[in-house]
């Protein structure tokens, strides 16, 4: 059966609909709009709270011969067909492609902790944001941590457990620094997910907490 | 304006959408551009665009009107929303020089659409101006919110920076707006 997906909180699509996320944020919605037909109708609403928002905005002045201008574009012949928008790879929404390419496993995985590997995917602009892959191995965990930003988790594959509920392909667990969490792979599989993160995570347990100046340093 | 006058010209967007798009009419493109092309600029310029690349970009948005025209559909979008998604693109793929993939709908990835959702059912005019009036009635912290990531480009947790207000205030002032028009969203079905 396939999992229909949580929609992501309504600030996410906000953000999103309004132009205003970041690239990584910005990637990591449009991701998971492709997997849930109720954030996207959400979404779809939310544009049209920029619509009427266009209605309202006092006009500004256009320049002299503006219109002019444009009815003489009309008529240039079309630029080169831009290349096809990738289509999406198998199980990979096509808003990943371009920074993950088809084939997750021939990416440069680095090992993080015990049975988690982790991906950097840079993204331009936003210095304060970070987006990566991660593989959580089936029944191992990411240590229990909190944040100092927001952090974002988009399940790609298989499902993870992390105390406040269960998420599987096309959810996201959001977690803030109220939030401390411990995310478990389910037994059995391996879990990928994209996480977006806008500020270092803080380990919380034990031994952990002896990494988090390495994290730090990592995040930048 | 009063609603009446609103919805017909509301109404003469669309007819102008659909000349364009099936005539190639240059006077229908004239009107649209007497409307839009200064909202379009208005907004570029709220978002910190100079006056010469926000008049560069509302051409740009402008021409993607005139070229997309027949994939307009009136019953997903108003024209306003529509020109909106357009130039909040365009502005989007200038800053980030077209790397990013949109999702497209004919993503093999997508899951089929959930049945009967309102926003494919409903007539998207009546509708907006539902929103516009519901806008009008968002308690001023949570309208407030919304001017700034529309019209400032502020992200949820940029606001909460530089309003100096917890990211979970900001976070619950946002929801309670979307909620208080998802309630609008879902009396109209």
């Amino acid at each position: 059966m396939i999992h229909t997906p949580r929609p992501i909180s309504e600030e996410w699509l906000v953000d999103y609909a309004a132009g205003a996320a970041p690239e990584p944020v910005a990637v990591l919605v449009d991701a998971h709009l492709s997997m849930c037909p109720e954030s996207r109708a959400l979404a779809a609403r939310l544009d049209a709270v920029g619509g009427a928002m266009l209605e309202r905005i006092e006009p500004a002045g256009l320049s002299a011969g503006a219109l002019d201008r444009a009815l003489a574009a009309l008529d240039a012949p079309l630029p080169a067909a831009a290349p096809p928008a990738p289509a999406a790879a198998g199980r990979i929404p096509a808003a990943l492609l371009p920074y993950t390419g088809t084939d997750f496993g021939a990416l440069a995985w680095k090992p993080v902790v015990k049975g988690v590997e982790e991906v950097v995917l840079p993204t331009r602009g936003a210095p304060t944001h970070r987006m990566s892959l991660l593989r959580i191995v089936g029944g191992r965990a990411i240590p229990d941590h909190t944040h100092y930003g927001d952090e974002l988790l988009l399940v790609l594959e298989g499902g993870f457990e992390d105390g406040r509920g269960h998420y599987a392909r096309g959810d996201v667990c959001a977690a803030d620094e109220t939030v401390a969490h411990a995310p478990r792979a389910d037994r059995g599989t391996d879990c990928i997910c994209l996480a977006v993160t806008t500020g270092p995570i803080r380990l919380t347990g034990g031994w952990a907490r002896l990494l988090n100046p390495l994290l730090r340093l990592r995040h930048r | 304006m009063v609603p009446d006058s609103q919805a017909a010209a509301l109404a003469a967007h669309v007819r102008d959408i659909a000349a364009v798009a099936r005539f190639q009419d240059r006077a229908a493109f004239a009107r649209l551009f007497a409307h839009f092309a200064p909202r379009v600029k208005a907004y570029l310029l709220r978002l910190g665009a100079d006056q010469g690349q926000a008049e560069d970009l509302m051409q740009e948005v402008m021409l993607t009107v005139w070229r997309k025209a027949p994939a307009y559909d009136a019953k997903l979008a108003s024209p306003s929303t529509w020109i909106f998604a357009i130039a909040r693109n365009r502005r989007i793929d200038a800053l980030r020089r077209d790397r990013r993939a949109r999702f497209d709908a004919e993503d093999p990835s997508l899951l089929p659409e959930a049945e009967a959702l309102p926003d494919r059912t409903l007539d998207a005019g009546r509708w907006e101006r539902r929103l516009a009036a519901a806008l009008d009635e968002l308690p001023a912290e949570q309208a407030q919110m919304l001017r700034l990531a529309y019209y400032e480009d502020r992200s949820h947790g940029d606001i909460a920076q530089s309003l100096r207000v917890p990211l979970g205030t900001v976070k619950s002032r946002l929801r309670l707006a979307v909620a208080k028009l998802r309630t609008m969203f879902e009396s109209d079905r």
